[in-house]
């Protein structure tokens, strides 16, 4: 999984039944240290995330079992809303 | 998933049987912003997609789930037509 933020939305009447009611996110990755990291992507909603959120995201495959036992054909989903993030950088 | 933009399609006669009738395109995939960015890919259209259209397109094992895909050897569907981008964050000064 990895950290990302939510950036934006993204709209389509025309789509696959089993997106139906989904969600689409714009999700930016970013580092622990909250830098923008790669390239964005665009991730289903598995907890009702809004924009500018700190979430995390899961890819591949699992990214659709949020959604079981509908089979969503989803390769990016947004599986938690950050609330903390706590780092240390101290090698031991 | 990934934002795209079809360019151009694909003829095949000899294929596996599980992709017969199946339309194929090839993306571009862009920015939000609507920017090209990486290389172009082979995708199977699910959803009725035309020529120059945004699409979304979900790639890996997971793309075997759009409609009417099951057991087909394929790891790029177009799944959606976009209607509308909105980008809440404009992108970091780099």
């Amino acid at each position: 999984m990895q950290l990302g933020r939510v950036v934006g939305r993204v709209w389509c009447t025309v789509k696959s039944p089993a997106l139906e009611a989904q969600r689409l996110l714009i999700v930016q990755p970013v580092t622990p240290e909250l830098e923008n990291t790669g390239r964005r992507l665009i991730c289903l909603d598995a907890v009702g995330t809004g924009t500018g959120e700190l979430i995390y995201w899961c890819r591949g495959k699992e990214s659709s079992f949020p959604f079981l036992p509908r089979e969503v054909p989803a390769d990016a989903t947004v599986v938690g809303i950050i609330d903390e993030v706590h780092v240390d950088r101290r090698l031991s | 998933m990934i934002l795209a933009r079809v360019v151009g399609n694909i003829v095949a006669t000899r294929k596996d049987p599980r992709l017969e009738g199946r339309k194929l395109l090839i993306l571009q995939p862009v920015s939000p912003e609507g920017k090209p960015e990486g290389s172009y890919a082979v995708a199977v259209d699910t959803v009725t997609a035309g020529n120059r259209e945004l699409v979304l397109a979900v790639s890996g094992s997971s793309a075997r789930m759009a409609e009417g895909c099951k057991d087909a050897p394929l790891d790029l569907a177009i799944v959606g037509i976009v209607d509308e981008v909105s980008l809440d964050d404009p992108p970091q000064a780099k």
